[in-house]
């Protein structure tokens, strides 16, 4: 019985679980701000979860969780400056950010799909080196493209888009704020939280459609799914397009709430930790659920939020980026190596 | 025969999970002899062959009972290298050659002649130098014995099978002490001539003194290749005899024939079901890989159940892929008079026809999804049935819930609920879950790939008396494949034989079992012929 | 026509780095002495690489921990203040009981991710750069006592961010350097004037050789077995997991040397930055010589070698001449390195899906 119940929770994820009881609990002895500290989780989880949900489709088609989640982000990288280019503030910027960066993202992951149904079975391989590739790509894109505001510019000179470029005023935190209250000295992110809630429905209506079942049925068994008449590779392109279209509204979502644009070399490893925490929550490399996406972003993003302040009251040193490094690599290596249950060994 | 037996196999038998394979098989061979071993697919030739090679399949399911004894010793055979040791070589059916490799280097692989070098004294073995001259020399030895006059070192890449078949053997001979020749199938992939070629290399062997077990369909070449034929059928050994005091008819009788009572056979009389064709076929072939079907002609009567019966790799299987668009095919093939859309998944469904495929766990199950959405999830890709109607349609768990609990009733299946895991399922249940999925679809001909493979007696029963159940009462048209011509002569009206690829010919289950051997082993046009002249 | 298709790769990169060259405006003898520098330097750690290539394991990310195991043993000799030629072969002694651990380990996590060793590497040399920085920027001078203060952070726990090498920088680049003059061969006279750092260039070519006679062994065959496939080694009695990790291990070492040979030659470590590229820069060294997953030779590795830092010699320049930024370029060669690896992985997938559909 109690093995059942470990067996159904994951060994994983029950370590995080509470190592992240751990922290909260030596956060309180500790007498920090746990007001403060809260409500940075509930931020982080909010900022992070579309970027995790944009795993979903991907991993239900049978292509893995998207390496190639890059593709996706560069395109809402485009939207979000482009916003600013334009002089956009308050909810149009957003709004105008998201609605460029879906279409673009969606086209992106179109793309993107017809390499994977080309190398599958490598698609992780590939794509996280194409995700790298796209990346630096867009490294000389930023520094040549004739962007003009000076918001976005460096001030004295020098080539291209700068490395961050501030939000504020724009759309900073407009979504974390919008409806937000504090209790208790948490502050609650209504907004955001909503959007994040409205994402997962809209996501959970979508696989119960035909084609999100089809896009399931693709994934545990492409062989049924020819026996039943389904185009595997359709399906497949289906959910790369979606995958990047929500991981470019992701990075939107997330850049607004975090009050910058990052540019560059930034978005080289998110589709790890994207990857990590849906793992986190339980997924495995085959099969994963919107809670498990959601459990994971809370897990992964509040062991982070946690640990740095109580690493710094405890020994002095910045050891989050190091755990952050460990534990996400960790979790999908452990995913790697685990016996692959069904899947397809075409 | 004189003196001790190189090979004698005393009592042999063998259980998986409770199902037994193997009863009591006893045979001896002597030195220089070669012995054919004959029996349908799933006889237990392929089992036996495990058991002497010490395969880990064996042993990792509870061992074997009975003796092995090899020159009058009392062999145990735990592993593969513990066979090789003892002498006995294996040509297996599929080749176990390294493409890159040179034939020498494959003659010699892992039993590489080597020399010291200045690091294997310290490191020891691994690092010895290869010593290619002397296995150019070794390679050629054992290739000119068996009369292969190529060059040894010609990558083994782009060798025709012939000599890749005879590579395989020469590998084997160039073991030392080997005693014992294990050929499975061996000629299956050769023409004619190299098959030739193939029993005059094994004449050659016995000559050296090696004695050859030696696994074929072909009749005529076992006829005239051994010394001793043994025939095994489920499991059984029931006749142990010598070319001269045989004949292929009579092979080919006891290899297939099963008491069976007509009692049995609930086929109804060929007048009784009129010529009106459901499913017409006209040179069928498709490219399945081991299933091959070169060209068939085959008419289906509505409201039939129509056998088709052949040993594996005939292209029996084969046919049904193929009209449900599973694997490439071409010809025609018309429904109702009307021409089905070949290649195409879809249209196949949609045009009334349903699959229960023999790949049951591959192709016929999402394993890890529950039995109600296994049940339906055909009918809501293909019908759009099971949705909620609305703007955006979704999925009707409530009705489907419903729906599988009466499938379940229905059909008998033990499960916890329709939520259960259809991984979990035994294979019985699981194949019923995949009948029921077929029926979903409300199909008017209905395929079914081995349906009871696998699959324990109760199950079997139940699953087959459904098929009859269901074709009576809905007048549902069946076409059921299968490798146990019991199981075909028992339910089926009328039953076609294929034999490589092509339709050898459509037999009633009450024909006698000669004839069934002799379609199954292609040899039946031949003697009818004869007798015709 | 066939021998350019085969090496249609480096041929497109001898292109680009002509074009680069000419452009960037260098003046040739700099280019040359640039370009054998890391030659010297660079060529081993791509030639680890070839070991796990023919036994089938695909490009082997995982150096980066050989990599590491170098440098650990590179701090060793440090702390220790050894010196000097002997200093540096000391670090390659003491690199080998860390490279072989970290190489076991990495073997047997490949040999429970058949078929992902590629993608596991990759993760894995990531997250053994966790582990590592958890070691040098945490555990030293907290659980691992170090007596010489100048090498930690001001907080006194933590290696500072660059070490001196100094000790044994050029140990072996300086030992016989040999110049050549005075050709007046008209295509040899460029040769003039550039220097060969010789003692390197011999150790360099004396692993090659071994490398090369190591595949004349049976254990160098056993790896070609295993490499072709995993079921008829198998069945043919090669212990092929045992084999899968002794090639690991060897490629491991080897990493280690290369990336002390690296070390030597630039004089210091970047502690949480000279190891963290080494596995993409190999992996895209190799490949622009012309290696595949499957297939890797020498000669491709060393070709490779110099095709790719030719890229980084003649880029920033060329960037800036061509487009007005120098930063172009250094994006540029980030771009060639993934861009080459991403796009020889799809191609190697690709085929290899196309074969398996026709047989």
């Amino acid at each position: 019985m109690s093995n059942g119940l470990l067996n159904k929770v994951g060994i994983p994820r029950l370590i995080i679980s509470l190592f992240l009881a751990f922290l909260v609990a030596a956060a309180f002895s500790y007498g920090l701000p746990m007001g403060q500290i809260f409500s940075a989780m509930l931020t982080r989880f909010g900022m992070n979860s579309l970027l995790v949900l944009a795993m979903i489709p991907t991993i239900q088609a049978g292509a893995g969780p998207n390496f190639g989640l890059p593709f996706g982000i560069i395109c809402g990288l485009i939207g979000a400056t482009l916003a600013i280019e334009m002089d956009l503030r308050g909810f149009t910027a957003l709004f105008f950010a998201i609605g460029i960066s879906i279409p673009l993202g969606a086209f992106a992951g179109w793309l993107y799909g017809l390499l994977l149904n080309r190398v599958k079975g490598q698609e992780m391989t590939v794509g996280t080196y194409m995700g790298f590739s796209i990346v630096s790509v867009m490294c000389i894109f930023w520094l040549m493209a004739p962007y003009s505001s000076p918001e976005m510019i460096w001030p004295y000179g020098g080539d291209g888009l700068r490395v961050t470029v501030v939000l504020d005023g724009r759309m900073e935190q407009l979504l974390d704020r919008f409806l937000s209250f504090t209790i208790n000295g948490m502050r609650v992110p209504t907004g955001l939280l909503l959007v994040t809630a409205l994402c997962c429905i809209l996501l959970w209506i979508f696989m119960r459609t035909r084609t999100g079942l089809a896009m399931s049925i693709v994934g545990s068994n492409p062989r049924f799914a020819e026996a039943s008449g389904l185009n595997v590779n359709k399906y497949r392109l289906i959910a790369s397009t979606l995958s990047c279209a929500m991981g470019a509204a992701g990075i939107v979502i997330y850049s607004q709430s975090y009050g910058f644009i990052q540019l560059y070399q930034a978005p080289l490893y998110m589709a790890l930790y994207s990857v990590s925490a849906i793992l986190i929550g339980g997924a495995s490399l085959q099969r994963a659920t919107i809670t498990q996406a959601l459990i994971g972003t809370f897990l992964f993003n509040g062991l982070l939020v946690i640990a740095l302040p109580v690493a710094n009251v405890a020994m002095d040193s910045d050891i989050s980026e190091i755990m952050r490094v460990i534990i996400s690599n960790g979790i999908i290596l452990y995913a790697l190596t685990r016996k692959e249950v069904g899947g397809d060994a075409r | 025969m004189t003196g001790i037996a190189r090979l004698e196999m005393r009592g042999i038998s063998k259980q998986y999970y409770g199902n037994r394979v193997l009863k009591g098989v006893s045979f001896s061979l002597g030195k220089g002899e070669i012995l054919s071993l004959v029996g349908e697919n799933g006889a237990g030739k392929s089992t036996l062959m495990n058991i002497l090679f010490g395969m880990p399949v064996i042993h990792a399911t509870g061992g074997f009972d009975g003796e092995i004894y090899l020159d009058g010793e009392k062999a145990e055979i735990r592993s593969p290298e513990e066979a090789m040791k003892l002498g006995i070589g294996m040509v297996h059916q599929e080749f176990m050659l390294l493409p890159g490799f040179s034939i020498t280097e494959n003659i010699k692989l892992n039993r590489e002649t080597t020399r010291a070098s200045l690091l294997s004294k310290i490191f020891g073995k691994p690092l010895r130098w290869l010593d290619m001259p002397s296995m150019k020399t070794d390679a050629r030895v054992s290739m000119d014995a068996i009369g292969l006059g190529i060059d040894e070192m010609l990558p083994v890449k782009g060798l025709p099978v012939g000599h890749m078949q005879f590579v395989e053997i020469a590998r084997e001979l160039d073991k030392k002490n080997i005693r014992l020749l294990v050929l499975d199938e061996p000629t299956a992939v050769l023409t004619e001539s190299d098959a030739d070629k193939l029993l005059e290399a094994m004449k050659i062997l016995t000559n050296k003194g090696i004695s050859i077990l030696f696994i074929s369909h072909r009749l005529d070449e076992v006829m005239a290749a051994s010394d001793k034929i043994v025939i095994l059928r489920d499991g059984e050994q029931i006749a142990d005899t010598r070319p001269a005091e045989t004949t292929i008819e009579k092979i080919a009788e006891i290899m297939v024939g099963r008491k069976i009572e007509s009692t049995e056979m609930r086929g109804r009389p060929v007048e009784s079901i009129r010529d009106d064709y459901i499913l017409q076929i006209r040179d069928l072939s498709v490219a399945m890989p081991g299933e091959t079907v070169k060209t068939i002609n085959l008419d289906v009567k509505r409201g039939e159940i129509l056998g088709i019966g052949g040993l594996a790799g005939q292209g029996k299987i084969g046919i049904a892929n193929g009209i449900m668009g599973l694997f490439p095919s071409a010809g025609t093939v018309r429904k109702n008079d009307k021409p089905v859309l070949l290649n195409n998944a879809h249209a196949s469904l949609g045009n009334g026809m349903a699959f229960v495929s023999e790949d049951r766990r591959g192709t016929g199950l999402l394993l890890d999804d529950s039995i109600e959405f296994n049940i339906v999830a055909t009918a809501v890709q293909v019908q759009g049935k099971f949705m909620k109607s609305g703007a955006i349609s979704t999925f009707d768990s409530k009705s489907v819930t419903e729906y599988a609990k009466k499938m379940i009733q229905d059909l008998d299946i033990r499960c916890t609920g329709p939520e259960q895991l259809a991984r979990r399922l035994s294979g019985g249940n699981q194949q019923k879950v995949c009948i029921a999925r077929a029926i979903t679809l409300e199909p008017n001909l209905l395929f079914v790939s081995e349906p009871t493979r696998g699959i324990d007696i109760g199950a079997k029963r139940l699953i087959l008396d459904h098929l009859i159940k269901m074709n009576r009462e809905e007048e549902l048209t069946i076409i059921m494949t299968s490798s146990e011509l019991a199981e075909l002569r028992s339910v089926c009206d009328r039953i076609a034989i294929v034999y490589q690829g092509m339709l050898e010919g459509i037999l009633l289950p009450t024909d006698s079992d000669r004839d069934f051997g002799l379609m199954m082993a292609g040899e039946y046009h031949k003697f009818h012929g004869k007798e015709a002249v | 026509m066939r021998l350019f298709q085969k090496n249609i790769v480096p041929i497109l990169f001898i292109i680009i780095c002509s074009i680069g060259f000419y452009y960037s405006g260098l003046s040739w003898m700099f280019f040359a002495n640039d370009l054998l520098t890391r030659l010297a330097r660079n060529s081993f750690l791509v030639i680890s690489l070839i070991i796990p290539v023919l036994a089938g394991m695909g490009l082997n990310f995982g150096i980066v921990l050989g990599a590491m195991a170098g440098q650990f043993a590179a701090f060793i000799t440090v702390v220790y203040n050894m010196t000097g030629i002997a200093g540096f072969f000391m670090a390659c002694l003491m690199s080998i009981p860390f490279a072989i651990l970290f190489g076991w380990l990495t073997g047997i996590l490949f040999n429970k991710a058949k078929g992902k060793e590629m993608i596991t590497g990759l993760i894995l040399g990531f997250f053994a750069n966790g582990l590592y920085q958890l070691v040098c920027l945490i555990f030293i001078g907290w659980i691992i006592p170090i007596s010489n203060k100048s090498l930690l952070l001001p907080s006194g726990i933590g290696f500072v961010n660059t070490l001196d090498l100094k000790i044994w920088q050029y140990a072996i680049d300086k030992f016989y350097v040999f110049r050549l003059r005075g050709i007046t061969t008209p295509v040899l006279k460029y040769l003039n004037n550039i220097n060969f750092p010789v003692l390197t260039l011999i150790v360099v070519a004396f692993l090659c050789m071994c490398v090369y006679l190591l595949f004349r062994t049976k254990l160098g065959q056993d790896f070609r077995a295993v490499g072709q496939n995993r079921h008829i080694a198998e069945v043919a009695g090669i212990k092929v997991d045992k084999v899968r990790i002794i090639a690991v291990i060897f490629s491991t070492v080897l990493a280690a040397w290369g990336q002390l040979i690296f070390l030597q030659n630039i004089g210091n470590v970047q502690v949480y930055g000279s190891h963290v590229q080494v596995g993409t820069f190999a992996v895209a060294a190799l490949l622009i010589g012309g290696a595949s997953v499957s297939k890797a030779t020498i000669g491709q590795a060393l070709l490779g070698t110099v095709l790719f830092h030719a890229l980084f010699i003649v880029s920033p320049l060329a960037g800036k001449n061509i487009m007005g930024s120098a930063q172009v370029g250094e994006y540029f060669r980030v771009f060639i390195a993934y861009g080459v690896i991403g796009i020889a992985l799809a191609l190697h997938a690709w085929q290899r899906l196309a074969k398996k559909k026709n047989e």
